[in-house]
């Protein structure tokens, strides 16, 4: 099936077999590696990316439904030489081993704080109908869609926080 | 996955026309249910409907002070609805306790609905499961049951219904709005929605095969205090072992049953002065265990009065 979607601001035709996954779509025709695949079964968080500004789990969502969609890679959030501050705040703290989870925690931390931003409450907000605090509770909570097997939690968080106050 | 042919509807009466000519069609909008049992070949569509660029995404306030969510709506739309957050604190909490905030972004409040068991015997395919393979048998009923159904349940399946979301609607008196295969609108009570597994635990819902969910409609905000209380085995990210959704005087408990599961027993025993404590023991009267679920008995019956206590303290400060 004929899709276009736009990557990380460019416009992309594929001809897709209508059961490919966007993280296959991105992985094996766009060959954008950066978003990983983990379990496959939006368990672990590893193919989190950015549909039209919310993170989504690229391998739960078929790729022919995003048809004149935005999608946001971590190829699309920062480079080497110009990283964004989240990823400089992941090296500064350390926050992780392996690396396998890195951009899925990148991507989901950006739509994360987008969210806490846009007022969207979690099960961490003392009161729903008030404005959530980016406190290191609420970012444990909106994170626990992303796993690290290394477990480097405590330095995601700092990471996150420290980005969050740098880009504030 | 099995191959499947796939269309985009152009509005609501053509996804049902499509439906009701397509063998073997499914509508799919979220998909973080469907797609991930189409993976494991539990679920074999053999034509998808994308129903999401429907315009059923809206959340409008009705004439009789309550509220029309579009099926579309995403949780995460819902959950941070202003209205919803003042006027049914209960349905955002439940919302929020619930899947992870990438699957709240994707799934849709039609989809919560619709979405299966998360019993481990319906996900392993080499084991019986009636809900699966209708006549295989239940693995559950001499397995593991830690996670299984204490009301409700048949000799056919113990399994439970995941959601959060339901179990508050349930409390609210929620209404669901369908268009049937034919193109006509109707509209029943939340609670006729489910069907209790019986013989034929395969068959979850009295909809029609091709009748599409249109929206949920929430009657006016009941007296009192509402409240969403969820036990599991994680903190986050995990569904519940036994949930409840307190709106004013109506009950609704998650997590027990294969439906969410209206506490009628439970609420006549409160209004006609029972102890919370002996409501909940008027509801669970008729519990049953398959041996490692029997904790649930008891932890239903001290969850369920503890919300009610702070859901009451909540609607006299109000």
């Amino acid at each position: 099936m004929r899709t276009t979607i736009t990557v990380n601001g460019e416009a992309r035709a594929l001809d897709l077999d209508p059961r490919t996954t966007l993280l296959d779509a991105l992985r094996e025709q766009l060959r954008l590696t950066g978003t990983k695949k983990g379990c496959d079964h939006g368990q672990c968080g590893a193919c989190t990316v950015l549909v039209n500004g919310a993170r989504i789990n690229s391998c739960l969502s078929l790729a022919v439904m995003h048809d004149g969609d935005e999608v946001t890679t971590i190829e699309g959030v920062g480079t080497p030489d110009r990283l964004h501050p989240l990823q400089k705040a992941f090296l500064t703290e350390d926050a992780f081993q392996c690396g396998y989870c890195t951009p899925g925690q990148i991507c989901s931390a950006l739509g994360m704080l987008a969210e806490v931003a846009a007022d969207i409450p979690s099960h961490a907000t003392p009161d729903v109908a008030a404005k959530a605090a980016l406190t290191d509770e609420e970012i444990r909570e909106r994170m626990s869609g992303n796993i690290c097997r290394c477990s480097a939690y405590p330095q995601i968080v700092a990471a996150i926080r420290g980005a969050a106050e740098e880009m504030a | 996955m099995r191959p499947f042919t796939y269309e985009r509807a152009a509005d609501p009466q053509a996804a049902v026309k499509a439906a009701a000519e397509t063998p073997g069609a499914r509508f799919i909008a979220g998909g973080t249910n469907l797609l991930d049992l189409m993976k494991l070949e539990i679920e074999r569509p053999q034509h998808l409907i994308d129903v999401t660029r429907l315009p059923l995404a809206e959340i409008e306030d009705t004439a009789e002070g309550g509220l029309r969510i579009g099926a579309m709506a995403t949780n995460t739309a819902v959950a941070a609805d202003r209205r919803v957050r003042a006027r049914y604190p209960v349905l955002t909490q439940a919302i929020v306790s619930g899947a992870s905030g990438q699957l709240r972004n994707k799934a849709t409040t039609g989809g919560n609905l619709l979405q299966r068991t998360r019993c481990p015997y319906f996900y392993d395919t080499t084991k019986p499961c009636n809900k699966r393979q209708p006549g295989s048998g239940c693995s559950a009923l001499e397995g593991i049951s830690r996670e299984m159904a204490i009301l409700g349940a048949s000799t056919a399946c113990i399994a439970t219904h995941p959601s959060d979301m339901a179990v508050a609607l349930a409390a609210l008196d929620a209404a669901v709005e369908t268009l049937t295969p034919g193109g006509k609108a109707r509209r029943f009570p939340l609670l006729q929605l489910h069907r209790l597994p019986g013989e034929t635990p395969h068959l979850e819902t009295h909809l029609t095969p091709g009748e599409l969910i249109t929206a949920v409609v929430l009657p006016p905000p009941p007296e009192g205090g509402q409240l969403y209380r969820k036990v599991r085995d994680r903190a986050s990210y995990a569904t519940a072992l036994v949930s409840i959704a307190v709106a004013g005087g109506k009950l609704a408990l998650g997590g027990v049953a294969p439906k969410p599961w209206r506490a009628a027993e439970a609420e006549a025993a409160l209004a006609a002065g029972a102890s919370p404590r002996e409501a909940l023991g008027a509801e669970l009267a008729s519990a049953t265990s398959a041996g490692d679920n029997a904790f649930k008995i008891s932890l239903a019956g001290r969850l369920g009065a503890a919300a009610i206590e702070e859901a009451r303290a909540q609607g006299r400060g109000q």
